[in-house]
Formats: C-alpha cells, sequence, structure tokens
C-alpha cells in the first residue's frame, strides 16, 4: 500500500483510470465533474497521454472513440446536459464495439438543474439513453477509495468486453473528500487492449467473436486495414442489411456482458444475517443508508443492507434472494424514484419494495431513513 | 494502356458501390487515392475517416483502416486519432451536409486547432442520402425537397469558413476537373496542418432533378461552364461573376500543427522545459 493521503473523488476517479492504463482524455468542463478534467490535463502529459478540450461533449466523445480506435484506453467525463449530448456516440460505441469510459457525475436535472447539487436522477439514461438495443455495464462507487476501484474496474470492463461502461457517480462521492490508501501499482491487475489472434492471410476477420464472444478489432496502424461503422455488420466488418445477422450481431452485444454477469455484478451486504427488512442502497446515498441502518439496529430493529456497486446489469440474484428473505425492502434514492422499479421487478412480488425518494437537492439524513425503515416495519421489531 | 495502378487502393470485393449512375462521387473517391499515391502515403499507416451521408460511404471501397463514423462526427473522431499516433496520415471524407450543418462546429474547431487532417468536402449542395432536403450550402432559390418554393437560406462558403476559422491550407475544384482536383488534394495532404479541399459534385438524382439538370452530363456541363480558375477569376468583374465560382488554391500559411504543438506539452510537462 501506498502512503495515505487525503484525495477528492474526482481526484481518485483520474487515478484509477491511469492506473488501468488511460492515455488519452477529451471532453468538456461541466460542473460536478470538472476535477477529472483537470487533474488528467496535469498528468496526462507526464506519462506521454494526451489531454484535449473540445468544442462540446459531443465531439469529446468523439475524440476519445477516435483516439481508442488507434490503440489508445480512453476516458470521458461529464454531467447531466452533457451526458445527455454524449448518448448517440454511446450507442455507437456499442455498435462498433469500442472500448471507452465515460463517467457521469450526477447532478440534479433536467436541463440545467441544480448544477452543483447532488443527485440519482440519471440511473435510467445510463441504461436506456441511446437508441437502440444495447446492454449496459455501469458501477457505481460510495466512497473516494473505491472510487479508484471503480475506475480501474470500469477501464478493465470496457477492454475485456469492447463497450461502453459508465462510472456512475454522483456529487456526493465527487467532492467528498476522503483520507485514502491507494494500491501499490503492481498490485493492480490491468486487462490488456485485445488484438487479433490470426494474420490477414490466415482469415482474420475483425468481428468475429473469440471463444467469449468479443471480437479483436485491430487497432488502426498496425496493418490490418479494417473497417470500422456503426451501421449494423457481419464479422468482416462491413454492413449488412440481413436479418439474420442482424439478429445475431443484437444478440451477441447482449449475450457478451450477460455470461459474464455474475462475475461483474458486485455489492455489499451488511447485517443481513437476521434481516426481517432490507435497504438497498447505491452511490453517495449508501453512506447515508449504512448510518440509517445502524442507527435502526440499534433501536432494535432487524434491519440490514444491500449496497449496489454494480448497478447495470442489475443484480437480479442477490435482490431475488433477499426479496425471498425479508418482510419489506426500502429503496431511498435521491431522485423521483428510478432503481426503485428495478428493484420491484426483481423481487416480483416475494415482498412489497417501498421507495424513499428525494429531489429537493438536499441530501437524506440517517433519521430520515431511520424513519423509512421504521416505516417499512410498522413498527414492529 | 496506361496501367491503373490506383485500382489497388480499393477493396475490389466491396464494389460496385452504392452511388447513382452518373454521381460524382466516385470521381473525388479516385481523385483522392491519386493524390494518395502521388504522395506515397504508407498504406498502412493511412485512415480514411468519413461521416454519414452518400458521399461518406467511400470509406468503405478504399483498402485502409476506415472508419465510418456518425452524420457530423467524423472530424472529431479524426482528431483523436492523430492526437493518439501521430505517425497515421488522416484523411476525412464528408458531405456539405455532414461537414457544415451538423458537423459545422467540429469543421471550424478542427481548423482552429490545426491537427493535421485532410478534410474533403463533396459538395453537392444537397442531402443526397435522404433524398434532396437543403443544406446550407445549397444555393440561394434552387430547389430540394424541404425548399419546394427555392431556399431562402443563405448558404455558407466552406472555403471562406476553413480560411477564417485557421485552416492552413483550402482549395476548391470540381469532380470535372479532375486532374486538377487530384492535385488540390495531393497538395493538401502535403501541407502539415489542417488542409481543407472542396470537391464541388453532381449530383443528378437529388440536385439536378429539382433543378433542371437532371442528366448527369448537365451537370458535368454546368461544372465546367461555372468554375473558373482562381487567376481567371480575380480578373472577372463583379456582374460577370453571378453564378460562377472560383476554383484552386485559396490559401497556404505555416502555423504550428496541433499535434506537434503537444508534443512539446508532453516534453515540458516530463521536465524537458521550463
Ligand atoms: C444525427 C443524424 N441526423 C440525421 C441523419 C440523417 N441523415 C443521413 S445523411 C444526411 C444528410 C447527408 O447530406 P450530406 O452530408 O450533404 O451528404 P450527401 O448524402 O449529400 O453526400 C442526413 C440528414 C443521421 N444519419 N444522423
Ligand atoms: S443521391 Fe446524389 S449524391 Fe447520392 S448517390 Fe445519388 S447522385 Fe450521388
Amino acid at each position: 500500500m501506498t502512503e495515505m493521503k487525503l484525495m477528492q473523488g474526482n481526484e481518485a476517479c483520474a487515478a484509477g483510470a491511469i492506473a488501468a492504463g488511460v492515455r488519452f482524455f477529451g471532453g468538456y468542463p461541466i460542473t460536478p465533474s470538472t476535477e477529472i478534467a483537470e487533474t488528467m490535463a496535469k498528468k496526462l502529459p507526464a506519462l506521454g497521454g494526451c489531454f484535449i478540450q473540445m468544442e462540446d461533449e459531443i465531439s469529446g466523445m468523439g475524440v476519445v472513440l477516435g483516439a481508442s480506435l488507434a490503440g489508445r484506453k480512453v476516458l470521458t467525463a461529464t454531467s447531466g446536459p452533457g451526458f445527455s449530448l454524449k448518448q448517440e456516440l454511446i450507442g455507437y460505441a456499442a455498435c462498433a464495439e469500442i472500448p471507452v469510459v465515460i463517467v457521469d457525475v450526477q447532478r440534479v436535472g433536467p436541463s440545467t438543474g441544480q448544477p452543483t447539487s447532488p443527485s440519482q436522477g440519471d440511473v435510467m439514461q445510463v441504461r436506456w439513453g441511446t437508441h437502440g438495443d444495447h446492454p449496459m455495464i455501469a458501477l457505481s462507487p460510495w466512497t473516494v477509495r473505491e472510487t479508484f476501484d471503480a475506475a480501474v474496474m470500469a477501464v478493465n470492463y470496457a477492454e475485456r468486453f469492447r463497450t461502453p461502461v459508465i462510472l456512475l457517480m454522483d456529487e456526493i462521492v465527487g467532492h467528498l473528500r476522503e483520507n485514502v490508501q491507494l494500491p501499490n501499482a503492481s498490485d493492480i491487475t490491468v486487462y490488456p487492449r485485445r488484438r487479433p489472434t490470426k494474420s490477414r492471410a490466415a482469415g482474420y476477420q475483425p468481428y468475429e467473436p473469440e471463444q467469449d464472444m468479443v471480437p479483436n478489432p485491430a487497432d488502426f496502424g498496425t496493418g490490418y486495414r479494417i473497417h470500422v461503422t456503426g451501421l449494423i455488420h457481419d464479422y468482416t466488418g462491413f454492413p449488412s442489411g440481413s436479418p439474420v445477422v442482424t439478429e445475431k450481431f443484437i444478440d451477441r452485444l447482449h449475450r457478451k456482458i450477460a455470461i459474464a454477469q455474475d462475475e461483474i455484478t458486485h455489492y455489499d451486504e451488511f447485517f443481513m444475517e437476521d434481516a426481517e427488512y432490507a435497504v438497498v442502497s447505491y452511490g453517495g446515498v449508501a453512506r447515508t443508508a449504512y448510518e440509517a441502518v445502524r442507527k435502526a439496529r440499534a433501536k432494535g430493529l432487524k434491519v440490514g443492507m444491500i449496497r449496489l456497486m454494480t448497478i447495470w446489469p442489475f443484480a437480479n440474484k442477490i435482490i431475488e434472494q433477499t426479496a425471498e428473505k425479508v418482510r419489506a425492502i426500502l429503496v431511498p434514492e435521491l431522485n423521483y424514484g428510478q432503481l426503485k422499479y428495478e428493484v420491484e421487478r426483481a423481487a416480483a412480488g416475494r415482498c412489497p419494495v417501498s421507495l424513499l425518494a428525494k429531489y429537493n437537492t438536499l441530501l437524506f439524513t440517517p433519521d430520515e431513513i431511520v424513519d423509512g425503515i421504521e416505516n417499512l416495519t410498522g413498527g414492529r421489531i | 494502356m496506361q496501367e491503373r495502378t490506383y485500382e489497388k487502393y480499393f477493396r475490389q470485393n466491396r464494389l460496385p458501390h452504392i452511388w447513382c449512375p452518373g454521381c460524382g462521387n466516385g470521381t473525388v473517391m479516385k481523385a483522392i487515392v491519386e493524390a494518395v499515391e502521388k504522395r506515397k502515403l504508407p498504406r498502412d499507416k493511412t485512415v480514411i475517416v468519413s461521416g454519414i451521408g452518400c458521399s461518406s460511404r467511400a470509406s468503405g471501397y478504399m483498402d485502409f483502416d476506415t472508419l465510418h463514423t456518425a452524420h457530423g462526427r467524423a472530424i472529431p473522431f479524426a482528431t483523436g486519432i492523430k492526437l493518439a499516433n501521430p505517425e497515421l496520415n488522416v484523411i476525412v471524407i464528408t458531405g456539405d451536409g455532414d461537414c457544415t450543418a451538423i458537423g459545422g462546429n467540429h469543421f471550424i474547431h478542427g481548423a482552429r486547432r490545426n491537427i493535421d487532417l485532410t478534410v474533403v468536402l463533396f459538395n453537392n449542395a444537397i442531402y443526397g442520402m435522404t433524398g434532396g432536403q437543403a443544406s446550407p450550402m445549397t444555393p440561394l432559390h434552387k430547389k430540394a425537397t424541404t425548399a419546394p418554393y427555392g431556399s431562402v437560406d443563405r448558404p455558407f462558403d466552406a472555403c471562406q469558413l476553413a480560411s477564417a476559422a485557421g485552416a492552413s491550407y483550402v482549395a476548391r475544384s470540381t469532380a470535372f476537373h479532375v486532374q486538377h482536383l487530384t492535385d488540390m488534394i495531393a497538395e493538401g495532404i502535403s501541407v502539415e496542418g489542417f488542409s481543407f479541399i472542396e470537391a464541388v459534385v453532381q449530383c443528378p438524382t437529388a440536385y439536378g432533378r429539382k433543378n433542371k439538370m437532371p442528366e448527369p452530363a448537365q451537370m458535368m456541363a454546368w461544372l465546367r461552364d461555372h468554375a473558373v480558375l482562381q487567376k481567371a477569376w480575380d480578373k472577372l468583374p463583379e456582374e460577370k461573376r453571378s453564378d460562377k465560382f472560383p476554383i484552386g488554391v485559396f490559401l497556404k500559411r505555416q502555423f504550428e500543427e496541433y499535434t506537434k504543438a503537444y508534443a512539446e506539452v508532453i516534453a515540458s510537462a516530463q521536465g524537458g522545459k521550463k
């Protein structure tokens, strides 16, 4: 371990991405994500990497996709309005299978909303924001230290699955400062850029999937002369209008993530052994929820907590198991109600799921969540 | 018979192309590969990046690393490729709508940064792919499906736009003036910095039919009669210019190229300087 230092969530995000091998950042400034760009602008050139401030978030997305195709590991970061602008090219990355990590430090919306206030209002946009059918990976850290790990993981998943990965932060964690001890570089596992395993002469096809259903399109400039497009394409990489190719392609995009779902679904369980009630929480709100659950326990309430780090793909299994075991689930969210419905879907009637929604710019207090738990239990201990 | 050496630059198995009979896009695509050959660009270190439109389909036929991006976004992708690996030669293929409407902001900022890209705009003065809607380069009073009474939107002069925004090289030619066009592109490739070449092309299908030139030959004749070499243009009195337009090199200047400038940033961050 390295020495202890005081670090901000956004700085930890930049540090994690760099540790995972990111050497190219493109983006456009926006609160509350700007410190990520500023940190990258300072640190990347010293590592031989590049930072470029683009004219908007669309080009911020385009420039990192170009750099990724040229062989760099890439990152872009934004918030609210900027995340909306990036959507079309997030879909492009999903379709053309280009590794990229997009950080979204959530703020209150819609529109310009409340730029400096925390929110969890983009949870569904992360999943469904761009048009068409595609899977999504999104990770939501709850501490500064975990932000570092989540950034490493996000870069690794983007490279491994050749897909866009969203690091879903919020203003709470992004601007939080905590004492952290980062791992030594030698203790960090880095997934290398995938490369062709065959020559052109041996029949290499850039979009032919490997065993893990992920293809290895060659980096530009390495002699393979590949074609990359956002049109639906076959293994050659060239567009195809065939219904069979289209169906197979969209299936594979989903299946390559689905077959690894258990491995990439991360969550914590707290006080669940004897729990009769559960709080399901994520991101900055999970910090308050954890405190609330401890307070409720001190009052004698048998309540536990599931803290989701992987938001997408959704952690169906643990929610199913939890719903089987407890009398009711509470989902506190800093939005009008988003992931609650996903929890409810997974619980599938095994137990009631209640929403505790807050969307007035203020954080939950632990007591508000304790009240929510008490309402759930109907005062029953 | 003269050897058609440029043919090696095409993906023969992707041809024939999707363009209409008599379309000018193929001519410009050929001029690009001839310019590449003339400049002896190593094929495996040359990347073709295009947007979306009839013209942008060219990338799929060209045997290089090729990237068919999203509508209007070719220049940002190309910027990322060039900055990530400056040893690559990057050529951008774009349409008038792609470049000056949806991609207009990226176009001026690419020129402003003076990053070493060669951008070839296939100007057919219309949205070809989507069936003939007006573009920001449709001339005044010309017809389009979305300007059935004639366009009242003042058009851009993309060459002036590139010049004002900071490009290093700006030229125009047409699909009629094939040799001239090839020379304009070849010179653009050799300039270090943002090079912009507007290639005026005939689109008999979406533009010609709406504007009394349904035959490709009529459009070719129009190009021949309306394009005026820069020198002759300078001497042409204002009243005789009317709907004619100049072709040739409009601008060539030296200014530090972006990836070179960034290499200095890296050197200074690594403690080389300051
Ligand atoms: C974001 C987005 N908006 C609209 C379209 C539809 N579209 C495809 S090509 C095109 C216009 C193409 O015109 P131009 O760039 O002039 O190229 P041309 O087809 O004439 O060569 C439009 C509007 C699209 N593909 N993407
Ligand atoms: S519509 Fe026009 S630009 Fe498109 S292929 Fe046909 S002639 Fe060419």
